[in-house]
């Protein structure tokens, strides 16, 4: 197996921190119609997306997409109720069984619809964690504390995590555009302040992937995918070391993260970008969200394949020889996919 | 179609309307561990899991197989959720069967499952965003109006649907896992139920269940060394199509007819009625037989009824839908479609039980979903291909 697949394009809406008054469906129509112009191409082998109904709070969010892609005649599509990335490999796997040469893949998210934190406890075990009414920060602050016990890494590292993210989401256009986080800003959760927590984002991303030759017609110089993998953890905070990313590393094994130039990570709290550089193996010398990074604009289910966009991006621009994506799911990175991309002459 | 791929195990749980004796997570395990089980392997074999439901909204949990990682025994693997509404049991067999088809994975879990208990589908689907208005109640509210265009498009007379919803559950009675089991089920019994959506009456629509559905799917060399008959997969095709635009053909839509032509074309097949030996197709109205007849091209259009009424597709018929008592005998949404796959596959391994078709060699598994928008289908053999 293993045929050669590449991401010949992407495209990202301007991501907005406030309700825009724009549907879904709106948010993402741009998006599609900017990724078919920029490849020329108006039907694909396969099509698939990520979307989470519970930010709409009805059924079926991802029906009204159709009308954004404009599926007729009928398409081949399918859908994942998890973010874009894994809508992606589902593409790449269904590439990887030969007959189709292109795919478009996409993830959209208004999380400004709803009060998001308090929707998304509903995520939890029903029976045993949900009931007790625990909020992503609020368990995402225990990690923090237990790997700052581990690690001596101190509140004020934290902060440079997210100032960085900030300063370099401000030279991103489609980022949000946060000022420096304040010094003494109350907690949020103890030890996360507001600045360590990803800002509710509403946004769309999309891409192209293509095999082959076909990516060499589409695209200048594409990105080849040289591993996509993604493993899951048990679900309870308590039935796994929280400081450390077992699955991430899993999965940056299976995916072939050496030798990695520039790093495009799902942290959506600062200490989480830690953990995930400890579990890739990725040293000080290694780039981290040039993108500004979840911190600086954090779209639910297209945030992550933003990283997978972001990341090729640096693969085509020539910053990066070899470029590693990664996208999370689930309380305290509970789930995490890995992907590799590098140019033609560096697999 | 990349590499070969197999069914070799499958695994149900009893369809009923409360299972109140087990959690989520047990659900799914009852239906897991039969398939595992069916497939002599252990949760360690598994290289991966898929796992499908309807929306969401139906237990109130958001994404749940993130909790439900543990129970699936996909700690350490790959867990991927798919979500095509209706259609969903249908694509998430076809998404885990391209995880062996690629040539990533040799041994696959796919389980697909819905607790209708835990609250209202109805009114789970009747829930609209801020700013459009639902017009209609629920899916039989949706499916009527088709129903009744159907009727005059084809000029079928009245009483078809009838003759589904009897065939259907006299079929369930045959089968252990079956949610309804009416014993002397007649027309008149039909007739007498409450008119729901006008013209489906209360016998003539599904009933809510709770209930999962689970394969392990096979590489050849897998395949090989499993215990029973395999079910090899001889073609698999999905197909969307919007749901409202002006001149969509939404009673007999392309989406369906492309679809169709898709899996045909990889199985080789040209005259569905002749080369395949029963079909397993998503039913959850009645009416819904004739029309997927014809959508399906066992038939020209406007004859759908002619077959249903002949008995062309009772289960001694030439061409027997449903003998597991389909959609309107058990329907736990979001494994509805896989439980129609997973049937499928029953019958070419020979392994139906009472409601085995002699000799069924090639079976169609179907599924729809969304406003007859999605859809998911497969062809399974006794043959490798």
């Amino acid at each position: 197996m293993s045929r050669d697949i590449a991401v010949v394009a992407f495209a990202q809406t301007e991501h907005e921190g406030e309700d825009g008054g724009r549907l879904e469906v709106e948010i993402l129509a741009p998006v599609i119609t900017e990724i078919k112009e920029r490849t020329g191409l108006k039907r694909f082998g396969f099509t698939c997306s990520g979307s989470c109904d519970y930010l709409q709070g009805a059924p079926f969010s991802f029906v009204s997409a159709l009308d954004a892609v404009g599926a007729w005649p009928p398409i081949s599509e399918s859908h994942v109720e998890m973010d874009g990335a894994w809508a992606l490999y589902e593409a790449w796997i269904k590439m990887q069984c030969g007959e189709i040469d292109t795919a478009l893949v996409y993830g959209f998210g208004k999380s400004s619809q709803g009060t998001l934190r308090t929707i998304m406890t509903q995520h939890y075990d029903p029976y045993y964690l949900a009931p007790l009414g625990v909020d992503q920060v609020s368990l995402a602050a225990l990690q923090a504390r237990a790997y700052m016990d581990r690690t001596g890494v101190k509140e004020d590292d934290l902060r440079a995590i997210a100032a960085r993210s900030r300063a370099a989401g401000r030279d991103n256009p489609f980022a949000l555009h946060l000022p420096d986080p304040e010094e003494g800003a109350d907690y949020d959760v103890a030890p996360l302040r507001p600045h360590d927590i990803a800002p509710i984002t509403d946004g769309a991303a999309a891409i192209v992937l293509a095999a082959g030759d076909k990516a060499r017609e589409l695209c200048e110089r594409p990105a080849w995918i040289r591993g996509i993998d993604h493993r899951v953890e048990p679900h309870s905070p308590g039935a796994r070391d929280l400081t450390r990313s077992e699955s991430t590393r899993l999965a940056g094994e299976r995916a072939g993260a050496t030798g990695i130039e520039v790093a495009e990570l799902h942290a959506q709290f600062s200490h989480e970008e830690l953990i995930l550089r400890e579990a890739l193996g990725l040293g000080d010398d290694v780039p981290v969200n040039p993108s500004g990074g979840p911190l600086s604009a954090n779209p639910l289910m297209a945030a992550g394949l933003i990283r997978i966009g972001e990341a090729a991006a640096r693969v085509q621009d020539g910053t990066a020889s070899r470029a590693l994506a990664h996208a999370s799911a689930g309380p305290c990175l509970q789930q995490n996919l890995v992907c590799v991309l590098s140019g033609e002459n560096h697999g | 179609m990349g590499n070969p791929c197999a069914v070799i195990g499958v695994g149900q749980t009893a369809y009923k309307t409360k299972r109140l004796d087990v959690s989520i997570a047990g659900l799914l395990r009852e239906a897991a561990r039969r398939a595992l089980d069916d497939a002599g392997l252990t949760w360690k074999d598994i290289d991966a899991v898929v796992v499908g439901k309807a929306p969401d909204l139906f237990e109130g949990v958001i994404m749940p197989e993130a909790y439900l990682a543990d129970a699936l025994g996909a700690a350490g693997k790959p867990l991927v959720r798919v979500h095509t509404a209706g259609s969903v049991g249908g694509s998430t067999a076809i998404v885990a069967a391209s995880l062996v088809q690629s040539g990533v994975h040799d041994r696959v879990l796919t389980v697909a499952w819905e607790k209708q208990s835990e609250s209202n589908a109805t009114w789970a689907l009747t829930v609209n965003s801020p700013f459009t208005t639902s017009l209609v109640v629920g899916a039989g509210g949706y499916f009527a109006p088709h129903i009744r265009a159907y009727m005059r498009r084809s000029g079928a007379p009245d009483h078809i649907g009838q003759l589904v919803a009897v065939k259907d559950r006299q079929n369930a009675l045959k089968n252990p896992y079956a949610h309804l089991k009416i014993p002397g089920i007649s027309r008149e019994m039909v007739e007498s139920t409450p008119m729901l959506w006008e013209p489906i009456r209360y016998l003539e629509t599904c009933p809510s269940s709770d209930g999962a559905c689970a394969m392990v799917l096979a590489s050849e060399d897998a395949a090989k060394a499993a215990p029973g008959r395999p079910a090899w997969v001889h073609g698999t095709a999905m197909r969307s199509e919007p749901i409202t635009f002006a001149g969509r053909d939404s009673v007999s839509p392309q989406a369906g007819k492309d679809c169709a032509a898709d899996v045909y074309r990889q199985a080789g097949i040209t005259d569905p009625r002749a080369e395949l030996d029963c079909a397993e197709v998503y039913v959850p109205f009645s009416w819904y037989e004739p029309m997927w007849l014809e959508n399906l091209g066992f038939c020209g259009e406007g004859e759908g009824w002619k077959l249903t009424e002949a008995g062309a597709t009772a289960l001694d018929g030439d061409i027997p839908w449903n003998p597991s008592g389909g959609v309107l005998s058990s329907n736990p949404i979001g494994a509805s479609g896989m439980i129609r796959f997973a049937e499928a596959a029953l019958q070419v391994r020979g392994q139906a039980g009472e409601h085995q078709v002699d000799g069924a060699r090639r079976a169609l598994g179907h599924a729809y979903g969304g406003g007859a928008q999605f859809y998911a289908m497969w062809v399974v053999g006794s043959d490798r291909p």
